[in-house]
């Protein structure tokens, strides 16, 4: 497949975008200046970004713990992002929700947490509403390798595989459920293959090649769009901080046992690095259009940290607002 | 058209309030185990099949958790769904998206975004059903913060108070239970609400107060006529919602009678009953003359023998004995 310098450099763009924001969160982490917890996104760029290229406006999105960057990806606001993570007034849930509940209705960020597979069935009502009411729409349920413990998914997988609604099931297996490697969570790493007893289409990708992430995406929406039901797809890849703050082994206790060799390679395999070079060797784009792309970016990210930091956080007298519509 | 003395049945009350809504409002729809089914859902769901189709009128496999997730997601997405559960045991498989998702939504989004589901939910109890289809839970969700929780106790207030449910843009617990549907009551058949959060006195009186819910208050209904005819008059107030509590209504009647009496249909340890004495402790105590008393269940589970389910259950007689230790 061929495609514009355009939309190859705005993927370029949007991963670049989620890693300087997320990376422009670790000092204040350090610091203290950020209390909420904060599970960074680093490393896993292309899924969010691939994926949410194979989107438009209009279609849903549901999150987890870690999900700065799908909620960047699908088009919310970075400022309004951040504010939420130093816990202001101006955030995207009004300081209540934090890093683990940011969303955005109007761009189809329609729901955010932490509760393990929490938001599957959510993102699956969303779903069953499309269907009733007949839109064109697709809802993109994203979740890691740790949900297939939960019973909910495979409920899930049944009820849309039986009902037919279009929901990509889009799991990002980053080999770790917080600190246990995958290998001590299941028999078999083939997570692709959980979708296959209840006859939904299923795919795994190399989730740190933002392109094949991207025509993968693409081919699901198009299957949901066309009403043949629900795809699932594993995103193999790697994430490059520690499952909560910037490294768990700072923090006072060792909770990352991930071998030193084993992170090292995957830094190699850094989707931001491998897709710059793609573009380079393809002669699509030049260090002066990189450079751009960083400064654009670099402006973006120090401005809505600093606006973060300097606008109010709620009004104590504001404590019970919002426990009611 | 308007027939003010139609009767309806606990069920038919329902299963009209719902009709009524789908037809009104083309985003309700109704999804749970066994809506296709009177053995699961009696006679509440009749004709809404045939009617609305299975679009909207959703049966479902016995996935607790992804179902009730699924309405919740669905009314975040711009739907209103009626979620049933016919035992209501089988909820505690879907407590986080009943409790970490519909009850947080609207506040830990800051307001962006609500849940606006019904979750319906039956108890069941007797027949020696035993420990896991006999349980009232309602005071599990009136602890919860973003949750409404209705208990109707007549088929007048169950069809008011699922319009209104169903209107409702927060989540709310609608909490009936199986030994109400025996009931038959008049029943308009034009579409009306009973606010939520305002409970009725159904008998005046200076003697004591007596305040229930739900089947509990049809015991309290016969404990209430009984007295009456050993001239006691005590004021009986059906409180209809237990989330947010009609506490006006509770302190008007206590600061009369300085009495006050609670049948609660679940056990009494973190009980509706208990809040309710506590809130009249805190904020009318100086009007109180006699101890307050709970009618509750023991905190035991439900047996399944007959001989020891009989003395499990609270009836009138409970209660007028109740009533007559602070008369």
């Amino acid at each position: 497949m061929t495609y514009s310098k355009d939309f190859l450099e705005k993927l370029y763009w949007m991963m670049l975008r989620i890693r300087m924001c997320e990376e422009s969160l670790v000092d204040p982490i350090l610091k203290g200046e950020i209390k909420t917890p904060c599970h960074l996104y680093s490393g896993q760029e292309a899924v969010a970004t691939g994926v949410g290229a194979a989107l438009e406006q209009k279609d849903y999105v549901f999150g987890n713990h870690r999900s700065h960057g799908h909620y960047l990806a699908k088009g919310g606001d970075m400022t309004a992002m951040i504010a939420e993570i130093y816990g202001k007034e101006a955030g995207c849930s009004r300081g209540r929700g934090g890093s683990m509940h940011l969303i955005s209705p109007e761009n189809g960020v329609m729901g955010i947490v932490p509760i393990v597979s929490g938001t599957i069935s959510l993102a699956l009502g969303s779903a069953l509403s499309i269907k009733i009411k007949k839109e064109d729409k697709v809802t993109v349920s994203f979740f890691g390798d740790g949900a297939t413990g939960e019973g909910v998914l495979y409920e899930s997988l049944n009820f849309a595989s039986l009902k037919k609604l279009p929901i990509i099931f889009a799991c990002e297996n980053n080999l770790y459920s917080t600190h246990l490697p995958i290998n001590e969570i299941r028999t078999n790493r083939n997570i692709f293959n959980i979708a296959n007893p209840f006859e939904i289409e299923t795919y795994r990708v190399d989730g740190n090649n933002v392109l094949e992430v991207y025509e993968t995406a693409q081919k699901a929406v198009e299957s949901c769009r066309s009403g043949k039901g629900p795809v699932f797809i594993e995103f193999l890849t790697y994430r490059f901080r520690g499952h909560v703050g910037p490294d768990d082994n700072i923090q006072g206790t060792h909770t990352d046992i991930r071998p030193k060799d084993e992170i090292e390679a995957w830094l190699k395999k850094d989707p931001l690095t491998q897709f710059k070079k793609y573009l380079i060797e393809n002669n699509i784009s030049t260090e002066i259009d990189f450079e751009q792309i960083q400064n654009k970016v670099e402006a973006e990210v120090n401005a809505a940290n600093d606006f973060a930091k300097n606008s109010p956080k709620p009004n104590k007298e504001d404590l019970c607002k919002y426990v009611f519509k | 058209m308007c027939s003010n003395n139609r009767k309806l049945n606990f069920g038919l009350a329902i299963n009209e309030a719902i009709r009524q809504m789908m037809e009104t409002d083309d985003t309700v729809f109704l999804i749970g185990q066994g809506v296709k089914s009177p053995w699961y859902v009696g006679n509440t769901c009749n004709g809404l099949v045939e009617q609305f189709g299975e679009e909207r009128v959703i049966d479902t496999p016995v996935s607790e958790n992804a179902i009730t997730g699924a309405a919740v997601g669905a009314s975040i997405a711009g739907m209103k769904a009626i979620v049933v559960h016919p035992r209501v045991d089988f909820v505690l498989y879907a407590f986080d998206p009943i409790v970490n998702q519909a009850a947080n939504w609207h506040y830990m989004n800051g307001g962006k975004s609500s849940a606006p589901v019904v979750f319906w939910l039956i108890v069941n109890r007797g027949g020696e059903q035993a420990a896991q289809h006999s349980q009232a839970l309602h005071s599990m969700f009136a602890h919860v913060p973003g949750l409404k929780v209705v208990a109707p106790s007549t088929p007048y207030d169950a069809k008011g108070l699922m319009v209104s449910s169903i209107m409702e843009e927060n989540p709310v617990v609608f909490i009936d239970d199986r030994w109400l549907y025996r009931s038959q009551d008049a029943v308009p058949e034009e579409m009306y609400q009973i606010p939520i959060g305002k409970g009725i006195v159904r008998n005046e009186g200076n003697a004591a107060t007596l305040v229930s819910f739900s089947y509990m208050a049809l015991e309290s209904q016969k404990a209430v006529d009984e007295l009456k005819e050993q001239g006691i008059d005590v004021e009986f107030i059906d409180l209809r919602t237990i989330k947010p509590l009609d506490t006006e209504i509770i302190y008007n009647s206590v600061k009369k009678t300085g009495k006050l009496i609670i049948a609660d249909g679940s056990w009494k340890t973190g009980s509706v009953a208990g809040e309710i004495s506590a809130l009249v402790v805190e904020n009318i105590f100086e009007y109180l003359k006699a101890p307050i008393k709970r009618v509750c269940l023991p905190d035991a589970p439900a047996p399944a023998s007959e001989s020891i389910e009989s003395v499990y259950y609270k009836t009138k007689d409970d209660i007028i004995k109740a009533i007559k230790e602070i008369l």
